[in-house]
């Protein structure tokens, strides 16, 4: 990690990493690691004092490409490790990148539990409707009728509805995002950093390649009607009956962080050890 | 969603040129990403040509910063050359590339830019109050004239491909 000079305001470039992303041209992952760099630049959070945690996929590639710290974990146990280390240093800004497959099958039971202790990080899943980095099998959020090769006919099960089950599982922040808009979900990522307890951040993220038709969405997404509510019924309500392509804050909730209280942080290495020996 | 770009304020000459030099440096940011996506999938016709577009508009970057002169731009843009939804005019649409995509395509893709920056200028020179304003953003907009027209020259040399430029004959996977 490169470290930036103190007293320079950090562009986003500055979060970037030398690794050049290997998505394929054309996936909406390359806006979401924009946004990403851009709400970064905008908080004025130096790379060292911000993690970028991830599980398996296409999304989870993305704290390789930025220059904070970073971990590439095991497959749908990003919002674990996360959870662990916000607990034991809260001073870090905790971000946490997955995928449809990753966050809400893998992941799913980490998910629900992820919301309802709304530990103070942000979760954004880019969500493309597909197992993209394996070829293309349907995904927790694949329309039913989605008829291909390696699933004929399509599932025929009803795909699962990520943002009201954050809000009854007791998420703080609730917010759906495009990825080809950068600005607009790096403000939201901004705001959702800024946001106490458990934020989460649903980007609409096209695979060109396995969803062909999600270059479409372009033309569906479009602004949220009303401002976010704080109301979780109201929430509901709202989300429950949208087209799934509102995009903006779709909930503010004012429920306090969960923070427990943790031992000294200067412990030795060396009294550390003695806890792991056999 | 139709995306109207929201265009940043110009209140002074030097949020003129902070501006003008945001929208060269983001297309240069742009088009080396677009080379480097291309590299990694193998197409070195197109890794070439967005070298070469990412060298023009590094250019204009560079001629941008000179003529601003004691104007610290990079710093200024760094501040008020903020679009909102959607990119600043002159980067290249990320979502339209593709891992077989021809030089007409690219050439495509950066004549919808200068002529999205050509727009933008325009709209500054028809709203200015400010006469220095107006001025150079007439420059501006000679300027990104004779870009569109250099791309249309460019574009002469490379005609639309055929029908079936993006098959593939061994694609990612079989989904038919």
């Amino acid at each position: 990690m490169s470290s930036v000079d103190a007293g320079l305001a950090c562009k986003p470039a500055d979060y970037k990493s030398d690794i050049k992303p290997i998505w394929c041209p054309g996936c909406g992952d390359y806006h979401v690691l924009m946004s990403f760099t851009r709400a970064f630049a905008e908080l004025g959070l130096p790379p060292e004092e911000i993690v970028v945690v991830s599980g398996i996929g296409c999304s989870s590639r993305i704290p390789a490409y930025t220059n904070c710290y970073g971990f590439h974990g095991v497959h749908g146990r990003s919002l674990a490790l996360a959870a662990g280390l916000k607990v034991t240093r809260p001073e870090l800004t905790v971000v946490v990148a997955s995928g449809d497959g990753d966050g809400y099958s893998i992941g799913g039971n980490h998910f629900l539990h992820a919301c309802r202790r709304n530990i103070d990080m942000t979760y954004v899943v880019m969500d493309n409707r597909v197992y993209g980095m394996t070829k293309g099998q349907p995904s927790p959020t694949t329309e039913p009728d989605f008829d291909t090769a390696l699933s004929p006919g399509g599932t025929g099960l009803r795909p699962f509805h990520p943002l009201v089950i954050a809000l009854a599982s007791g998420a703080n922040f609730i917010a759906r995002c495009f990825s080809g808009e950068p600005n607009e979900t790096a403000s939201i990522l901004v705001e959702a950093i800024q946001h106490p307890g458990f934020s989460f951040v649903e980007i609409l993220s096209p695979c060109v390649t396995f969803r062909p038709d999600e270059k479409e969405w372009k033309n569906l997404v479009h602004p949220a009607p009303v401002a976010a509510t704080s109301d979780p019924g109201k929430a509901a309500r709202r989300i429950m009956t949208d087209d799934g392509f509102n995009i903006g804050v779709l909930y503010r909730g004012d429920r306090k962080p969960y923070a427990p209280a943790i031992g000294s942080a200067s412990v030795e290495l060396t009294e550390l050890e003695k806890d792991f020996e056999l | 969603m139709s995306k109207p770009i929201r265009a940043p304020k110009i209140s002074s000459l030097a949020d003129l040129f902070a501006i003008a030099y945001g929208i060269e440096a983001d297309a240069v940011e742009r088009y080396e990403l677009l080379a480097g996506q291309m590299e990694t999938h193998n197409n070195p016709e197109l890794v070439a040509v967005f070298r070469d577009l990412c060298r023009a508009e590094a250019i204009h970057r560079d001629e941008i910063r000179r003529l601003a002169g004691d104007i610290d731009v990079v710093a200024h843009a760094q501040r008020v050359a903020k679009w909102g939804r959607g990119d600043s005019p002159e980067e290249a649409d990320l979502a339209a590339a593709h891992y077989l995509m021809t030089p007409w395509h690219a050439l495509q893709l950066a004549l919808a830019g200068e002529k999205r920056a050509l727009d933008f200028f325009r709209s500054v020179v028809e709203t200015a109050k400010d006469p220095d304003i107006k001025k150079m953003a007439e420059e501006f907009v000679e300027e990104e004239a004779e870009h569109v027209n250099l791309v249309h020259r460019l574009l002469r040399k490379f005609p639309p491909p055929s029908g079936s430029w993006s098959s593939d004959l061994d694609p990612p996977v079989a989904q038919e």
